[in-house]
């Protein structure tokens, strides 16, 4: 369990972290979400004691991080840079972190082999590529077999197998327990992976919810229905009271209602039903819509357009 | 347009692309997948002229790119974010680029706004966080206003904004009908982004077709039915007559039903003649990803294993027995692996390239549990309940023995 | 967190670089080949030298020559040590490991420290048996009174110009910044400031020109230092706690990159 209580940071005048409080439980995938620059990385070190907090408190299983004895033992972090030396092997920094926190040598044998870097083991880290420095990092998280494991952007640099793995992962070891918290920008992946959201935007709290009533709460949720009977269909939709909005490809959108009662209004009309589904926006469009505001820059919409205005004469030339 | 015609590059005896022959065609953007290792960046680079093929050839609008006239203004490309000089601003990174090109300052100024730069234009691009850099790339790429764009892996390091927004620059460019190839590691990304494919693996085309046929030849769909909860037997007549009517039932935690063979207007009309009233009937595809993976099973270089953590001997604190996750519950990525498309090859693999059999998802061989000599239980690869058809989700694969790491991943 | 995980963490780190190795071995061989190359030389000046140079020749300290270039060695070895960890970026994953930076900073001076002496005083003794055997006649023997001290004090001297660089680089982070004050301090600065008369006082008081007063066994005529051997050793050990001290104290203050 990692407890956060007002914790702020503060450089100078900027405020990069604002009186942050949750707390991240056990047993569930929980996603750190926010635009860049909304603090994630801030927040994640201050949890590491690697920044200190101009205010507030954060707690690891309620000790503060500096008093664990042998915290790898507790908390396993993979921090969004590589970090490793480059003239190290693979094998010697995991050695150096294990020595550290009394972890037995076979362990480092281990995870290189859980993250399929033993036959590089032995290489320099400087030709490993980004996904391999990705696994390395998570080779190291996973080191002390802690309770609570942290992941900044742990897909980063992944192929689609390293991805898959990585997701399957994080739900197994939340399955058994632990507590997992995982920072990303790909809604997507987090979608797959995570049970529970905390959402920052310019280092607030906007959002401390389970991901069904995040993307609910912040997202257009409609039932899609399909028959062969569509005129019938709208006629008892209408006279039901319900609104039902065609949809370009001969289904209709109907907001506000429940699949469960649309089923029943045709099985007593004798409708025939050839699609019956309900429809949710994704994370992805849930979390833009929350932090539109807290977006530190934009990039414009759309295509490089417009053209006309630098013209096709220099093409021609 | 990008024209393929049996590329083949070999390194020493490491053959890195084979005999690869491909179109990309103009209007639509063309996503390009393969494991690490698979030769996507090796075949970016001879699409460029920057390596050379050892056999056949990559034209450009019927052009090698070497002899293509005036290429900068017919080709952007997006291939190595970090390629600027740290001490440069992204102002005149990008001005020196349009001087080689005889083009206009003033599309400079525009390009940078494109993508969000402007305000951070004259800064020292060294202070640039992996995001912006990624902007600048491909600020480059859209400089000569070209008809052909090549992005390797053009969301990396991108906030959620940044990701919807070259989403729908990629779309956009299609939309005008340039030729957009596309590089990614992301399938979720990819499934939303690309309207064609081409696949490769161990360097060798593996698919060339549009997504929906992508995912179609390479996975199930399956129909999602719930009847009323209020009773129980409903659900069993439904499922009696699905199974009669020779589809193929399957119970699901939430008490839907996962019905595969038969389509969603037969089960609707078997359950109206059974007086089955519905409270779902919903198609269900596969993603993109689980039918990428069942495609390039047999063509990953390398992987991980399970946790065996025989090093620790710590045994978990008494009490705290995994709460067993629940395929299809709220955990969409745990894949029930769908079942086995009846009969014939079901990959879409050209001969001779390696094809396993579908027996597991995405090759688990070796499966938790199963390894002999480990004496330990294995925490991490706690099984998934057995899911309901075939073996249970693989928590990772095993480690195949002939694994190639002279190029493990798609390093530089 | 007992120290000793954290000392044996960092010999691991330490052995497993290669910039150890080549620091090390640069310091040891430049220090004892520059030392035989100006014994020699001086062997066969000696027959021209003035009575009064004869009178203040020094053995010992001619065989110690070579360490004005051999510690620069020692610099960037001591450098490196503490500021790889920055520049790599290593330091993220080392304080999570070992949260409690007094702890972390120790362990790795204590390794780094123990591992500068030990190739200081092999240095030092090889420095000045090769050396005086260039010297042929004019050597000094380890019995002579002071000579043992100097060759000790050599090796010691050495360990704490590398100690001192650790200190500098814990302070200031970047091995760029730490090498470009320390070089050319060590190299330029002091030996100026030694040498013109205005400054003489206040370059005598400088690490290296007061810690080599130790390696000195005939004392040079005219002898205007106001401290002896142990003394000049003391005030370059100052220098090093007080550079150890500010490493310290940013250390804790600072976050961690």
């Amino acid at each position: 369990m990692i407890e956060l209580e007002g914790l702020t940071k503060r450089y100078g005048e900027k405020v990069a972290v604002d009186r942050l409080t949750f707390t991240v439980r056990p047993g569930i995938v929980t996603g750190f979400l926010g635009p860049n620059g909304a603090g994630k990385s801030t927040t994640m070190r201050m949890i590491l004691g690697l920044d200190r907090p101009t205010a507030g408190d954060v707690r690891i299983d309620g000790t503060h991080y500096d008093r664990l004895k042998d915290p790898l033992t507790y908390i396993g972090a993979l921090l969004e840079a590589k970090g490793v030396h480059p003239g190290r092997s693979a094998y010697h920094h995991l050695l150096c972190l294990a020595q550290s926190n009394k972890i037995p040598r076979r362990r480092v044998h281990e995870v290189l082999d859980t993250v399929g870097l033993t036959a590089v083991a032995r290489k320099k880290a400087k030709g490993f590529s980004l996904g391999m420095g990705q696994r390395l990092g998570i080779a190291a998280a996973l080191l002390g077999d802690p309770r609570i494991l942290m992941f900044d952007e742990p897909v980063n640099g992944l192929d689609p197998e390293g991805i898959h793995w990585i997701r399957t992962l994080m739900k197994s070891l939340a399955a058994q327990g632990r507590t997992v918290f995982v920072s990303s920008h790909l809604m997507s992946e987090m979608a797959l992976t995570a049970d529970h959201l905390v959402v920052i935007g310019q280092g607030r709290l906007l959002a401390d919810t389970s991901m069904a009533e995040f993307i609910e709460h912040n997202s257009r949720s409609y039932v899609r229905v399909r028959s062969p009977q569509r005129e019938r269909l709208l006629d008892v939709l209408h006279q039901a009271g319900i609104t039902a909005v065609e949809n370009g490809n001969g289904s209709l959108e109907v907001d506000g209602s429940k699949a469960e009662y649309i089923g029943e209004l045709a099985a007593r009309n004798q409708l025939v039903l050839h699609e019956l589904s309900s429809q949710q926006a994704s994370l992805e469009e849930a979390f833009m819509r929350l932090t539109a505001e807290s977006v530190e820059y934009h990039a414009h919409s759309g295509a490089p357009e417009p053209r006309q205005q630098w013209g096709d004469d220099w093409r021609r030339g | 347009m990008i024209e393929a015609v049996g590329l083949t590059k070999r390194y020493g005896d490491k053959t890195a692309v084979y005999n690869l022959s491909f179109q990309v065609r103009p209007g639509a953007v063309t996503g390009f997948l393969g494991p690490n290792g698979s030769g996507k960046s090796t075949t970016m680079r001879m699409i460029l002229g920057l390596d050379n093929p050892t056999a056949g050839q990559v034209t450009i609008g019927g052009y090698p790119y070497r002899r293509l006239p005036n290429a900068p203004r017919q080709v952007g490309a997006l291939l190595d974010a970090k390629a600027v000089h740290g001490g440069r601003s992204a102002r005149n990174h990008l001005l020196s680029l349009a001087q080689l090109s005889g083009i206009p300052a003033r599309r400079v100024d525009e390009v940078l706004g494109v993508v969000g730069l402007h305000d951070v234009a004259r800064r020292r691009s060294k202070g640039f966080s992996l995001g912006m850099g990624q902007r600048l790339g491909i600020a480059a790429a859209l400089l000569g206003d070209p008809q052909v764009l090549l992005f390797d892996e053009p969301v990396n390091g991108l906030d959620p904004e940044g990701i919807l927004w070259v989403r729908n620059l990629m779309k956009s460019l299609a939309a005008q009908g340039r030729t957009v190839f596309v590089s990614s590691h992301l399938m979720s990304e990819m499934a939303v982004t690309a309207d064609h494919l081409i696949v490769i693996g161990r360097g060798q085309l593996l698919a060339d077709m549009s997504v929906t046929a992508f995912i179609s030849a390479n996975s199930a769909d399956f129909a999602r039915v719930r009847t009323p909860d209020t009773e129980p037997q409903q659900r069993e007549k439904l499922s009696a007559a699905i199974t009669e009517a020779g589809g193929h039932v399957l119970p699901e935690q939430d008490g839907a039903l996962r019905v595969t063979g038969l389509p969603l207007p037969r089960i609707s009309d078997i359950a109206h003649d059974s007086d089955v009233r519905l409270w779902e009937l919903s198609p269900h595809q596969a993603s993109l990803e689980e039918a990428y993976m069942r495609m390039t099973q047999g063509a990953v270089d390398y992987r991980s294993t399970i946790d065996q953590k025989e090093g620790l001997q710590q045994p978990l604190p008494p009490g705290t027995q995994p709460p067993l996750p629940v395929p299809g519950q709220g955990q969409p990525g745990w894949y029930a692996p769908p079942p086995a498309p009846p009969g014939g090859q079901p990959f879409a693999v050209p001969q001779g390239a390696p094809v396993q059999p579908p027996a597991g998802p995405y090759g688990a061989q070796g499966a938790p549990g199963a390894a002999p000599g480990a004496p330990a239980p294995n925490p991490y690869a706690q099984p998934a309940p057995p899911a309901p058809q075939g073996p249970a989700p693989a928590a990772a694969p095993a480690a195949p023995p002939a694994a190639d790491l002279t190029k493990p991943e798609d390093a530089r | 967190m007992a120290a000793a995980q954290v000392v044996r963490s960092e010999w691991t780190k330490i052995r497993s670089v290669a910039s150890t190795v080549w620091t090390l071995s640069l310091a040891v061989v430049v220090t004892i080949a520059l030392g035989m190359l100006i014994s020699a030389l001086s062997k066969n000046e000696f027959e021209t030298m003035s009575a009064r140079d004869r009178l203040a020749f020094d053995p010992t300290f001619i065989s110690f020559a070579g360490m004005s270039l051999g510690q620069l060695a020692m610099i960037v070895f001591g450098v490196l040590v503490v500021s790889n960890e920055y520049s790599t970026g290593m330091i993220r994953a080392s304080l999570a490991a070992v949260p409690r930076r007094g702890t972390f900073l120790s362990g790795k001076l204590t390794v780094a420290t123990a591992l500068a002496l030990v190739v200081s005083m092999a240095t030092g003794f090889a420095a000045f048996f090769l050396g005086q055997a260039m010297l042929g006649e004019h050597k000094a023997s380890i019995g002579d009174a002071g000579v043992l001290r100097a060759v000790i004090g050599g090796g010691l001297y050495m360990t704490l110009i590398a100690l001192f660089s650790m200190g500098v680089a814990a302070m200031l982070r970047s091995p760029m910044l730490s090498l470009g004050i320390l070089m050319p301090f060590f190299f330029l600065i002091s030996n100026i400031l030694g040498n013109v008369d205005a400054t003489k006082k206040v370059g005598r008081f400088l690490p290296d020109q007061a810690g080599s007063k130790i390696m000195q066994v005939v004392p040079p005529l005219e002898d205007e230092t106001p401290y002896g051997p142990w003394g000049g050793l003391g005030i370059m050990a100052l220098w090093v706690v007080a550079a150890l001290i500010g490493g310290y104290v940013l250390l804790q203050r600072r976050d961690a990159q």
